[in-house]
């Protein structure tokens, strides 16, 4: 399995430096809307960390300053040398394009794959697709697809940026819950089998205990880190089961007293008073 | 356990598989045709009635089975084909032209934020702007000649073309550019592979309302700038008026307006094809 890629990244191999690493970074938004205040966030080299928190709290605002499509306004993000892709809530998937070619574009852009020919290219998409469990419809239009097999396909594509991090902003969150349960099985399969490091970001309490190594808990207005939960039981999980369950309310506890706080505006003097 | 999830996801897949039945191409021709002969068999049963009742003089009114016959009469000459053949090849002439225009002054716009600035409003002006006004700066600049007509068509028509790509590039929906920044296109590539393609559907209702535009300027053209030995169209239609040939100059309207739809019913077609492609044409309900 140590493919000699693996030798070029020694530092993949001590586990000691992380792969994104967020230091005392804070968010402001126009004047004064401090959407995050001093985040402190590791995720280690193949670690499946999820993000919980209200919404409105700033979860994909800290996403997109990882993935480069913002900047923070201080401190520190650290990626290393690694490669980054993202999923969104939506598939963000081009219509113009079939689903295969899709995934090429991914392919041909990532600079590692650039002297590849179109028909490798080709080869390489049908077996991504055949990972996602798509084989076959690499013909078809993204509109032809149900919301469900779009998201996989949007999977295909990040993975074929060849990323060593995957951010996800809600992916599954607009999926019925027995679609959502299977690509849970389906992305903690694909995780294990790349090593990736995922930093997934929900607002269900029981996606997170299901899917995570650890849980980070943030607070709204600012968003700062509240919590950290380890998650140690053992994979696969269930998102039905009785420790699942248990964890989550525990941590939905949590995440109740934190809104609130914000019910009571008075006992906050020093917040800014935007109700955006 | 794999063999169960890959068969669990096979299952919900066959269930989400969306079959959408599509009818044979004669059925769909006759679902389109028939309200369209329908709408012409009632317009010249209108018009029949109107010349009926005397309202004015058969020579100066003719009805619809007089014109009809003077329009089948011309489709027999050759004078006809020939005032067509110079009409079209000035609306291609032009609207190629017009094309181009636009989409070098529509990419400039849309990328060049001074640009945006300075000339944003002005194009939006200039698609109102009555193009029958040009004529008489365009005949002062080239006399009675085609370019005086094309010079025109070009003005009426680049417009709505730069215009509609610029919309197009503006209402890039902001999901596909932070997508398509995550795979890495920046600037360029994100122009090419991205922005452009997100255009199109835009950049195309722009092409048709330019067409409108370049048809209209050109028959006003056509009979403004009458050009010696040389036919067309809009001579045809002059020279029934001086003539008193009400018939001729009724069928040559006529030929005027199904040429103008046909067009249009190109670019109707080209867009519902986009539209399908892309899956855009999903009725509610
Ligand atoms: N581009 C923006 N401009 C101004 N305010 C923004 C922008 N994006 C997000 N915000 C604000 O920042 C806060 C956090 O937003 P977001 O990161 O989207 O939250 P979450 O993803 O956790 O729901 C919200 O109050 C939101 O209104
Ligand atoms: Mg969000």
């Amino acid at each position: 399995m140590t493919a000699p890629t693996q030798e070029l990244r020694p530092s993949r191999a001590d586990g000691h430096e992380p792969a994104v690493r967020l230091d005392a970074v804070s968010k402001v938004y126009g004047r004064e809307l401090l959407a995050l205040d001093r985040v402190t966030l590791s995720v280690d080299r193949g670690e499946f960390v999820c993000l919980l928190g209200a919404s409105g709290c700033g979860k994909s605002t800290m996403l997109n300053l990882v993935a480069g499509l913002d900047h923070a306004t201080a401190g520190e993000i650290d990626t290393g040398a690694g490669r980054i892709a993202m999923m969104f809530q939506e598939p963000a998937l081009f219509p113009w394009l079939t689903v295969s070619a899709n995934i090429e574009l991914a392919l041909r852009v990532t600079s590692s794959a650039k002297s590849t020919t179109r028909r490798e290219r080709r080869e390489r998409a049908a077996e991504l697709l055949e990972m996602v469990h798509l084989g076959g419809l690499g013909a078809k239009r993204p509109h032809e697809l149900s919301g469900g097999m779009r998201q996989r396909v949007a999977l295909a594509r990040a993975l074929a940026q060849d990323a060593d991090v995957l951010l996800m902003d809600e992916p599954f969150g607009a999926l019925d819950a027995m679609t959502r349960d299977l690509l849970h099985d389906e992305l903690e399969r694909i995780w294990r089998e790349r090593e990736l490091s995922v930093l997934f970001v929900t607002h269900n309490v029981r996606e997170a205990v299901r899917l995570g190594d650890r849980v980070v808990l943030l607070s709204s207005r600012p968003g700062t880190v509240i919590e950290e939960y380890p998650i140690t039981l053992p994979r696969p999980r269930r998102t039905d089961s009785g420790e699942v369950a248990g964890l989550a309310s525990a941590i939905t506890d949590r995440l109740r007293q934190e809104v609130l706080r914000h019910a009571q505006p008075a006992q906050r003097p020093g917040a800014t008073g935007t109700g955006k | 356990m794999t063999a169960d999830l890959s068969q669990h996801i096979a299952g919900l897949d066959a269930l989400e598989l969306s079959h959408r039945e599509r009818r044979s191409v004669a059925a769909r021709i006759w679902a389109r045709t028939w309200p369209m002969f329908s709408a012409i068999l009632l317009v010249l049963a209108i018009w029949e009635v109107v010349v009926l009742t005397g309202w004015r003089p058969e020579y100066v009114f003719p009805g619809p089975v007089t014109v009809l016959g003077e329009l089948w009469n011309r489709l027999g000459e050759a004078e006809f084909y020939d005032a067509v053949a110079v009409t079209i090849r000035r609306a291609i002439t032009g609207f190629a032209i017009a094309v181009l225009v636009g989409l070098v002054i529509g990419a400039a716009v849309s990328r060049v934020r001074p640009l945006r600035a300075a000339f944003g409003s002005l194009i939006t002006g200039l698609q109102t702007m009555p193009s029958i006004a040009w004529f008489p700066l365009a005949i002062l600049l080239f006399k009675l000649s085609e370019s005086a007509i094309l010079f025109v068509v070009v003005l009426g028509a680049a417009p709505s073309i730069a215009n509609g790509l610029i919309a197009g590039v503006d209402y890039t929906p902001p999901i596909l550019l932070r997508a398509g920044h995550i795979l890495g296109l920046r600037r360029l590539a994100l122009y090419r592979h991205v922005i452009l393609p997100a255009s199109l559907p835009s950049f195309l209702s722009g092409l048709k309302q330019g067409w409108a535009f370049a048809w209209r300027s050109l028959m006003a053209g056509e009979l403004l700038v009458i050009i010696a030995h040389q036919t067309s169209i809009g001579e045809q239609l002059d020279n029934a008026r001086e003539l008193s040939d009400a018939p001729g100059l009724m069928a040559m309207m006529i030929v005027i307006l199904v040429i103008g739809i046909v067009v249009d019913m190109c670019f109707g077609a080209a867009d519902n094809a986009l539209r399908r492609r892309w899956g855009l044409d999903q009725r509610v309900g």
